[in-house]
């Protein structure tokens, strides 16, 4: 035996095979599927959206940390989901130049002036969107048919349009199915919504392999699944309850579910462990709160979608969720009734 | 009548760390040889330290008092061997203190027979005489905790035991001692249950096993005496069961009040290991001499579990087992609640339960700390439903009041199951032990303010 110096640490001494860059990395690869079926539904127009909305805010969270003289924390996979999600959440046909300052902002002031990766107190992508929502209006609702013949021939004016000249808005546009409902009461099939055969985000189309990529995440335990289950079934409920009310002024519960942005929204914002809550019984009420939220902006509000404020006032709300919901500690008395 | 039962029951929250028993699960307990120096530090428990009775040079027989306890919660210390006294001086222990300790010589020629004292006898013997013969046997908690055992077992005027509950859970990944003990000493803990029974007037007794342990649980269930109020409950495995409140718990279904003991719940525990030693000594009326541990780890060559002297220098225990590779990190109890020894010229004392040797090509670089993204794995793992996230968060800012205060800092028992789980590294456990220290500090300060 050698005598050499022992390493010295406190108790305990395993650690669990899971670390905080893998759950990063793995919903990295669950996004991939949908990312990958934008790029097929949409062509090259979503392929360089969502390329410059990663390359943005990976580049941000680089310039940010090496600005305020940190090591870069680029290596923790986060900034490249914020990337992947604010890309698909945006108009496969968006201006490259928007998506770009877009992705800035989601860093910046999503998540850097919070102090970065566990502090932001919203989801950093949905920041960036809100922000285009407020900034370019006409741009973010500006929506492309799928599956366009020449979709992997040529690039829309629209996406390659000069900084802050007003883009060409392309001859071939679709409405949503949400808005096609709100405005003109047309309700698109329960199965084209299902696989993705209509116009929307990105990335929000498919309902079919947002679930997939949820739930491999799920079963390797790296979501809570509670959350997009407590969404789910507070929308499909309660819309159910409106529709069967006034078939003719609500659409059924199929219908919500599977249009517009929830599922990529229930599935992978609204599950983003920063801003949700930390107990079982807390995720379950802010998910609640969420589809709540969603409910009452599509149907009694005055714009066809509203996943992305419902999260945004969920992501504000976990931290008194979580002050409310304390668990009972173990050998304390339970509060009587 | 059935004396075993399977149940699914368990506490809520908890781990599971991977096993790592079966490499020497299967071992029976071998006997280990006398070091060429045995070393005793005097502080071998928790409580006042006991007070030295012998000198440099004086000829010491097997079983002999070596120090006298020094108080009610003080345990006397015996020779583990016969020999010459060598040295009295500071010697090294596992917290890094050094305390005084005595050096012993054993004689190579002699039988090493053991003296005995007075016997007691547990059909005769009074309550106060159990417990003072327990006390004379020098026995504390062998499941590593090293509380004097019969302060334990003392039960309050006010209150009554109404369940003795032997802890054979051993939940601590690597260790096979209590596996081993209650496989090859099941008479040692029937007869140890015995003069248990009478310490605390429980009126009955239940073994707590784990599930993976169920061969032991099977043999020691056949071998309940027909007059013995005894019964085998083997439940899930999960850490940290073999925690007393956790135990109580999933056996008995009650909850100890929070800072409060067992006993406000009507049950003393044991652990059986602890029984076993009880059942051995007492109707020889000797002091403990030896415990069985267990010595693992993938750097160990002859893993096994081992009837070793207290007082072997660790150095020695290691070289007699054999280390491949350079010894990098090497802890005192399990991996999961044990301490890390920083100087191999310690030695095993009464509360080890176990050596686990890491060697250079086990140890994972530190790592990364990242910060904490609020996933809940820790509220999912805190068996006492803390919120150690928040606690963590709140150590970072010393808030350590606040901590106390509003979040049951002092209720932690520092299982680690919440940094263990932490995918960011966070070392939470170790911030809360570093904060109830100081919390504790700042009380005793108060009181004397």
């Amino acid at each position: 035996m050698e005598r050499k110096t022992l390493h010295i640490s406190t108790s305990p001494h395993l650690v669990k095979g899971v670390s905080t860059v893998d759950i990063m990395r793995n919903v990295v690869y669950a996004l991939l599927p949908v990312a990958a079926f934008s790029i097929y539904a949409f062509g090259l127009n979503a392929l360089l959206v969502i390329a410059t909305a990663v390359i943005a805010c990976v580049l941000t969270e680089h310039v940010l940390c090496r600005w305020s003289t940190k090591d870069s924390t680029i290596g923790d996979w986060s900034a490249v989901i914020t990337g992947l999600l604010f890309g698909l959440t945006l108009p496969p046909s968006f201006p490259l130049w928007m998506v770009f300052i877009g992705g800035v902002v989601s860093i910046a002031l999503g998540k850097f002036v919070f102090g970065g990766l566990g502090y932001n107190v919203f989801n950093p992508a949905l920041v960036g969107r809100a922000f285009l929502q407020a900034a370019f209006p006409v741009a973010i609702t500006t929506w492309s048919e799928p599956f366009a013949s020449d979709r992997f021939g040529s690039v829309a004016s629209s996406v390659l349009a000069l900084p802050f000249m007003e883009p060409v808005v392309d001859a071939v546009s679709g409405a949503t199915p949400l808005s096609a409902w709100k405005f003109d009461k047309v309700v698109a099939e329960t199965q084209d919504l299902m696989l993705g055969l209509v116009s929307g985000s990105a990335g929000e189309t498919s309902t079919l392999v947002i679930l997939i990529g949820g739930l491999y995440l799920i079963i390797r335990k790296m979501m809570n699944w509670r959350i997009p289950v407590a969404i789910l079934t507070t929308v499909y409920l309660l819309s159910a309850i409106m529709h069967f009310s006034h078939p003719e002024s609500y659409p059924s519960p199929q219908f919500m579910l599977f249009s517009g942005g929830l599922m990529l929204g229930a599935v992978f914002m609204a599950t983003d462990m920063v801003g949700s809550p930390i107990t079982s019984l807390g995720v379950v009420i802010y998910g609640i709160m969420i589809g709540l939220l969603v409910v009452v902006i599509r149907l009694l509000g005055g714009l066809p979608e509203g996943v992305m404020y419902a999260i945004l006032i969920g992501n504000a709300l976990a931290p008194q969720i979580d002050k409310v919901i304390q668990p009972r500690v173990y050998g304390t008395k339970k509060i009587s009734s | 009548m059935s004396l075993i039962t399977f149940s699914k029951r368990t506490f809520r929250h908890g781990v599971h760390p991977p096993e790592n028993k079966h490499g020497t699960a299967g071992s029976a307990i071998r006997q280990f040889p006398f070091a060429p120096e045995i070393i005793l530090p005097i502080a071998q428990h928790l409580g006042a330290p006991s007070k030295i009775v012998v000198r440099e040079k004086q000829e010491v027989l097997r079983g002999q008092l070596l120090a006298k306890a020094s108080g009610y919660v003080s345990v006397p210390l015996h020779s583990p061997v016969s020999g010459v006294i060598t040295k009295i001086n500071n010697v090294p222990t596992l917290s890094g203190k050094m305390v005084p300790g005595i050096h012993i010589q054993p004689y190579p020629a002699s039988g090493q027979e053991a003296i005995e004292g007075e016997p007691i006898d547990v059909e005769t013997a009074t309550q106060e005489e159990i417990l003072a013969g327990i006390q004379q046997a020098g026995i504390v908690g062998l499941g590593g905790a090293a509380f004097p055992t019969h302060v334990k077992l003392k039960v309050p005027e006010d209150k009554n035991c109404q369940v003795l509950m032997l802890n054979g859970i051993e939940c601590e990944p690597f260790l096979t001692t209590d596996h081993r003990v209650m496989l090859e000493q099941e008479a040692d803990i029937m007869t140890g249950i015995r003069y248990l029974l009478k310490a605390t007037g429980a009126p009955k007794a239940i073994i707590g096993i784990e599930a993976n342990k169920k061969d032991a649980a099977i043999h020691l269930s056949k071998h309940i005496p027909e007059d013995l109020p005894v019964t085998v409950q083997v439940v899930p495995v999960k850490y940290p069961q073999g925690s007393e409140k956790m135990l109580i718990t999933s056996v008995l279904g009650r909850e100890v009040p929070s800072g409060g003991l067992p006993i406000d719940v009507g049950v003393v525990v044991v652990n059986v290991a602890t029984a076993a030693e009880i059942g051995r000594l007492l109707p020889h009326g000797r002091g403990i001499q030896e415990r069985v541990i267990t010595i693992t780890g993938p750097g160990v060559l002859d893993k096994g579990n081992y009837l070793i002297p207290i007082g072997t220098p660790l150095r020695f225990a290691l070289e007699q087992v054999g280390i491949e590779g350079t010894i990098k990190e090497v802890y005192m109890g399990g991996p999961m609640m044990g301490m890390a020894v920083s100087n191999l010229d310690i030695s095993i004392t009464k509360g080890t339960s176990g050596v686990v040797v890491f060697t250079e090509r086990d140890i994972r670089a530190n790592q990364k700390v990242y910060p904490c993204i609020n996933c809940g794995a820790c509220v999912d793992a805190c068996p006492l439903f803390l919120n150690p996230s928040r606690m963590g968060i709140l150590a970072k800012s010393k808030a350590y009041d606040e901590m106390a205060e509003q979040q049951h800092l002092m209720d932690c028992f520092e299982c680690g199951s919440c940094s263990y789980v932490c995918p960011s590294h966070i070392p939470l456990v170790q911030q809360f032990r570093l904060a109830k220290g100081i919390v504790r500090k700042r009380k005793a300060k108060q009181k004397v303010a």
